[in-house]
């Protein structure tokens, strides 16, 4: 069985119709890249998945694990193991990083009916998780993301991942707004949690990403779709001619 | 962080129109007849016992309050009140006079019971004496005055007060044993003649509390009043004085409740607190009066005066408000900076949900040289509510190097509310520093749905960010209270999303 699987997926805002008739089928232990124009609906599909309101689903299914994911609410969703790194992490105010991660986590451990994480174990797997991604602890309790340099929020994302442990990581342009340190630091953080359980979507433009996470398939999206599915050598070849080719091949 | 998913989960057993707090205890009760007149004022003062002089202060402001109209500059809407289908005077009708807690009346303390709130002073009101072995950890401790209806029902701790000097009671007794204190500074912050309610309180006030700390003490506890208005249409007039001497500190905690009930209740308080030379005053507030239902009928109007005089040098008053109760709140803790090197703190979590109308703020006038105040301001509108912050600060010409921090911050959730600051400044010299910052912002969807991707509920995301914003005021709070407080805080939200 598939880890994930979707199915002839039509989504829409209102009354435009963003994703009309897509596939992907994702196995455990598998990275996916997706990669596309702007406008092709890789948000859209990241957003679908991982349960955020505002869309309507007209036609199609997504089952996760087996069951049908569409009918869960988002933070279920959460909890069964599908985690959305956000391409813009939001900041808030008053409550550390440290503190939402606990929320966060004891929230999604009550869901599975496991007992909450005691303080102690807790906040030395932060320290080591966070010391792997060179986050410094004054980052941990200060407000979350609150004044965070891009590349400091994307660090928090993976962070957050890592602590979660989900077994589907969705990875939204996770290289925009990174330097090329911060891009190799990332990329050395996602790379530690892949595992034969876990399967990753990583949604980008550019093939520069893909030489730090080495995809084992590579999906070109256009206008709703996938249009064509390939090896690690797709996004060279995208690379070099571009996505026109793609634009017309419906 | 266990606080906030208890605090959902506490949310989740309570029914949005099921006000916690709503119910009548059964006891007889000795109210004025109806009305407002002369005979009112010398009934409520006959009741009392009150010497000559005390009836002559309440007519002199009755009098003055007959010239005056009721404000209207506030941002609040309601009815025209009333004030002569109001009961002035409620008490609970006592079997004798009271000299022990055993003797309150057990439907009084059943009352207690269910506020919730007050139990842990419940449990201190059943055990006077401190457990053995609780001689050395007497940091916590809370002595209470109750005020329920308009007379203090109970004093614990007077005892071990006495011992340390401080005086703490009725504001009534205060009268009779203290009148050289009363007299030189009853009136003498918030005069007769200050505003229409205080006025009003100054003619009618049935009791309060009353405290001094004399020179040097340290308050050995916290000291605290549960205010609870029981009686259908009586008016609450509570008056508290407290007057910390050269030296001394003392912290008071203010925590009030009232029974669901369709008609609109009128409370016009008056705090007055007085610190001199080297003195601390703090003055928390934990205010969870019945806001109405959910139709925005009934609820308590509040219009309440509180003004602190910092007259002494270097002394200081800290005002810490958590409102989250009430119809309409008409409320602006202020502080008179007169000593130099004197300061002032205002620290207010607002709340409004519902229908709530809130109109609070604060003063800060700066009189004295080297004079400093800071003004921390939460506001939180849900539900259809309307909350504003208005605020003054003002440095007169003689008061060089004032210094002045304010940050007004509003969150709105919803988008059927409203959030208003009125801020006024003045500078007469140009010494003074002040700084103003102000935001105002949403709950957005982007950080609710942040929050559930990551596992939370919408109430615990709401939960979460709320408690969030309004850290910096709940560090202020004594620790139990700002527990307590946090709880309020989600119940008063509850229903606010989806």
């Amino acid at each position: 069985m598939a880890l994930l699987e979707v199915r002839d997926l039509h989504v829409g805002i209102e009354d435009c119709e963003i994703l009309r008739g897509l596939d992907l089928t994702v196995n455990a232990g598998e990275v996916h890249a997706i990669m596309g124009p702007n406008g092709s609906g890789k948000s859209t599909l990241s957003h679908v998945i991982s349960g955020k309101p505002g869309y309507q689903v007209s036609a199609g299914q997504i089952l996760f694990k087996g069951e049908d994911l569409l009918a869960m609410e988002a933070n279920e969703r959460a909890a069964n193991g599908v985690f959305l790194a956000f391409q813009y992490p939001v900041e808030i105010s008053g409550v550390t990083t440290m503190n939402f991660l606990r929320a966060a986590l004891n929230a999604q451990r009550k869901a599975r009916a496991q007992k909450e994480f005691s303080t102690p174990d807790f906040i030395k797997r932060v320290r080591e998780v966070a010391k792997s991604l060179n986050i410094p602890q004054g980052m941990l309790k200060r407000g979350l993301n609150v004044g965070f340099s891009g590349g400091e929020k994307k660090r928090n994302e993976i962070l957050q991942m890592a602590l979660l442990e989900p077994s589907l990581c969705i990875l939204d342009e996770i290289d925009s707004g990174l330097d090329i340190d911060a891009l190799r630091i990332v990329a050395g953080g996602i790379n530690a949690l892949r595992s034969p359980e876990r399967a990753m979507i990583v949604i980008t433009h550019y093939r520069r990403l893909l030489d730090y996470i080495v995809p084992d398939v590579v999906h070109v999206m256009s206008k709703g779709q996938v249009r064509k599915s390939g090896g690690k050598e797709l996004a060279l070849e995208l690379e070099a001619c571009g996505y026109a080719q793609f634009e017309d091949a419906a | 962080m266990p606080a906030v998913q208890e605090t959902v989960e506490r949310v989740r057993r309570i029914d949005v129109d099921q006000y916690r707090y709503g119910f009548e205890t059964e006891i007889e009760s000795e109210k004025a007849p109806k009305g407002l007149s002369e005979d009112t004022v010398r009934f409520i003062s006959a009741k009392k016992d009150e010497p000559a002089w005390m009836l002559e202060w309440r007519l002199e402001a009755f009098r003055r309050w007959l010239t005056m109209t009721e404000p209207t500059w506030a941002r609040v809407n309601y009815p025209k009140i009333d004030y002569q289908d109001i009961y002035y005077y409620a008490a609970p009708k006592p079997k004798k006079a009271l000299t022990s807690i055993d003797e309150i009346d057990p439907e009084i303390l059943k009352t207690y019971e269910k506020l919730g709130i007050p139990l842990r002073e419940v449990a201190i009101l059943e055990g006077v004496e401190p457990a053995p072995g609780g001689e050395q950890t007497p940091s916590r401790k809370i002595a209470v005055d109750a005020v329920f209806d308009s007379v203090s029902v109970a004093t614990t701790f007077k005892a071990e007060l006495k011992k340390a000097g401080v005086i703490f009671m009725p504001i009534s007794e205060a009268i009779r044993e203290h009148p050289e204190l009363v007299q030189k500074y009853l009136g003498s912050v918030v005069p007769t003649s200050d505003n229409y309610f205080a006025t009003l309180n100054s003619a009618v006030f049935s009791d309060g509390s009353f405290v001094y700390v004399p020179p040097g003490v340290r308050c050995p506890m916290e000291l605290s009043t549960y205010f609870r208005i029981n009686e259908r249409n009586t008016g609450q007039f509570e008056r508290t004085l407290i007057i910390a001497d050269k030296g001394s500190y003392v912290s008071y905690l203010e925590g009030c409740t009232a029974p669901q009930r369709d008609e609109n209740q009128l409370h016009a308080a008056v705090v007055e607190l007085v610190a001199l030379d080297d003195a601390e005053i703090k003055y928390s507030t934990v205010q969870n009066w019945y806001p109405g239902n959910s139709e925005g009928k009934g609820g308590i109007y509040n219009f309440v005066t509180k003004r602190g005089d910092c007259r002494g040098k270097n002394s200081k008053i800290s005002w810490t408000q958590v409102e989250t109760g009430s119809a309409i709140t008409w409320k602006y803790p202020s502080c008179i900076l007169r000593g130099d090197n004197s300061s002032g703190e205002f620290y207010s979590i607002a709340i409004s949900n519902g229908f709530q109308q809130v109109d609070s703020g604060t003063k800060m006038i700066h009189l004295g040289k080297n004079t400093s105040s800071r003004i921390i301001s939460k506001g939180i509108a849900a539900g259809k509510s309307q909350n504003t912050y208005r605020g003054l600060v003002s440095a007169h010409r003689k008061a060089t190097g004032a210094r002045n921090y304010t940050a007004c911050d509003s969150l709105l959730i919803g988008d059927k509310c409203g959030a208003h600051t009125v801020p006024y400044v003045e500078a007469k010299n140009s010494s003074a520093t002040f700084e103003h910052e102000a935001t105002t912002s949403k709950i957005s969807e982007d950080v609710l749905f942040y929050c559930v991707q990551r596992g939370l509920s919408q109430e615990e995301a709401v939960g979460l960010v709320v408690n969030g914003f309004v850290k910096d005021v709940l560090q202020q709070l004594p620790m139990e209270f700002a527990v307590e407080a946090q709880k309020l805080i989600s119940i008063s939200l509850d229903g606010s999303v989806g």
